[in-house]
């Protein structure tokens, strides 16, 4: 990545850092600092008002459901192409801010292998390597990159569709479908995996911080590079 | 609700469910038939359609050709397209009324995802009703004639009515009252393609133009706006007119098949994440995990007894 986004990067945090306070308990450690808390909830809102006025558009079976909410139809197709510039302009600074932890291991690849126990809860904990994000994380982060092109492409051809050639607006139509149900499907089990199922995790995201206990059984590798412990031989309880 | 006997609703876009009242009366299909070979440009049918719709006067732009202006408008909905043609060391003149052809399988409604914004009343008129129009464009790229104009300071979009005002009050439609040459008809379906068909039998029979034709094009149906051309081989001489309209499959295959299929799918992940947690569980942290004794009670020898 460039050294000027990284700059800038740091400085937000740091800006950021010096505005906000993280408070962390013992035996609790920081997982997300002020910057990345204020990024994700905003691209998360953003994200949230373009899905719902999207899909308001989608079908005519959803028209009637969602159009309320934003005040009527004609409401609803101004304010979604505005709703979804914010995600990407949000989620633009939240890619810079994430792309380092997102990049692709030997060890992400190994642990795709294992999906099918990560799935049906086979394993007590995670595997040893497995770092700041998992795999799947991973692969939902780059879904919504590559998705997100696809979606400002296709969405910018149709917001213009009185001007743009008819043929790309009938295209563009099929795309930002195809591309909106797979950030659909990634949102779900995002939202799932870090409520229902990992709890422990919800938290990270509003207070910043994880217990010692949640670090060692779903990132042991970020754990053990924190806090200099060994994941297996250290007091439970703390 | 007391309707027009002409004026009752066949289809409604974007709209759940059947059309109420679709079915009730005998549907008496309207049709308006242009004789090409016959127009002389005179464009009396621009202008009553001006006068009748309250359209302002606009500005009229010169390229060369008698065209008023290169296109239709969000507020000028009837334009005679002129194309000069070299045939047989000869000349012609090829003047086509362009508006909109009144589509029995209208692209326009089937791209609408506004519910109520396009209708189809049971004469076959295709109505824009811009109330519940929330501009979006998608009509535009789903007409293979690109006949519905935007209005950007309204962000509505506006076409050609067939006069349904005027043809609900069992009127014709201004630009037929207007015609001097007669060369446009109103009246039923049936009627004017019988006319039409006639009238391509004398061209080809009496004046030499062995193509000459009906274009009722059946990729979409067929339209309740039909044409009498010298030459139906070679529609598209007249002003751009498609040899073979058809919706982009966007609006048609992807809209009303992939979509719902979408939906469904979308409603069973929801269900399947929920049935995921309570067939699986939750990864605890391991400290909590420690207070787990059983994973699979379930397992346990059924013939056991429960203590009372």
């Amino acid at each position: 990545m460039s050294g000027s986004a990284e700059r800038f990067d740091e400085k937000a945090r740091a800006a950021f850092a010096r505005h906000g306070r993280t408070l962390i308990r013992r035996g609790e450690l920081l997982r997300h600092p002020v910057y990345t808390r204020v990024l994700h909830w905003t691209v998360a809102i953003f994200f949230v008002l373009a899905l719902i006025s999207g899909f308001a558009l989608y079908s005519p079976w959803l028209y009637r459901w969602f159009t309320p909410l934003f005040g009527g139809g004609p409401m609803t197709r101004f304010l979604h192409p505005w709703f979804s510039l914010g995600f990407t302009i949000a989620f633009a600074f939240q890619f810079v801010n994430w792309l380092r932890p997102m990049r692709w291991t030997p060890n992400d690849s190994r642990w795709m292998k294992r999906l099918k126990a990560y799935i049906t809860n086979a394993d007590k904990a995670e595997p040893r390597e497995t770092g700041f994000f998992n795999a799947g994380q991973k692969i939902y982060f780059w879904l919504l990159v590559f998705g997100t092109v696809f979606l400002l492409i296709t969405g910018l051809l149709m917001w213009f569709d009185n001007l743009t050639p008819r043929w790309s607006v009938a295209i563009s139509y099929v795309v930002h479908d195809i591309a909106a149900l797979a950030l659909l499907a990634g949102f779900i089990i995002h939202i799932y995996e870090s409520t229902a199922q990992q709890p422990g995790t919800f938290r990270s995201m509003i207070d910043g911080t994880v217990t010692n206990d949640w670090a060692r059984t779903h990132h042991p590798a970020w754990y053990e590079e924190v806090t200099g412990r060994d994941r297996d031989r250290d007091d439970r309880g703390t | 609700m007391d309707v027009p006997r002409t004026m009752q609703i066949q289809e409604i876009s974007a709209h759940p469910g059947p059309v109420p009242g679709r079915g009730t009366q005998r549907a008496v299909q309207v049709c308006k038939y242009i004789d090409v070979t016959t127009c002389i440009g005179c464009k009396a049918c621009e202008v009553a359609c001006v006068e009748w719709n309250d359209h302002p006067f606009r500005e009229t732009t010169f390229d060369d050709t008698y065209q008023t202006m290169p296109s239709t408008e969000w507020n000028y909905w009837n334009l005679i397209r002129f194309a000069e043609l070299e045939r047989d060391n000869s000349f012609m003149w090829l003047m086509r009324k362009d508006q909109c052809m009144h589509c029995e399988d209208p692209g326009c409604l089937r791209a609408c995802p506004a519910d109520g914004a396009i209708i189809k009343y049971e004469n076959g008129i295709v109505d824009f009703q811009q109330d519940n129009c929330i501009g979006c464009g998608y009509c535009i790229s789903g007409c293979p004639f690109d006949i519905p104009k935007f209005n950007p300071q309204t962000k509505k979009v506006f076409k050609c009515t067939l006069c349904s005002d005027r043809v609900g009050q069992g009127l014709e439609p201004a630009c037929i009252k207007a015609c001097p040459t007669g060369c446009l008809h109103f009246g039923t379906k049936d009627e004017m393609v019988q006319i039409a068909h006639s009238r391509a039998h004398q061209l080809k029979t009496q004046s030499g133009f062995a193509n000459a034709g009906v274009y009722d094009p059946p990729s979409i149906g067929g339209t309740h706006v039909i044409y009498v051309l010298h030459d139906i081989t070679q529609p598209e001489l007249y002003g751009g007119l498609p040899a073979n309209p058809v919706i982009p499959p966007s609006y048609t295959y992807w809209k009303w098949l992939a979509k719902p299929a979408g939906l469904v799918a979308a409603a069973l992940g929801i269900l399947a994440v929920f049935f995921h947690r309570i067939t699986y569980g939750p990864k605890l942290p391991e400290s909590e995990a420690e207070a787990v004794v059983t994973e699979h009670p379930d397992e346990v020898d059924a013939g056991r007894k429960e203590k009372p």
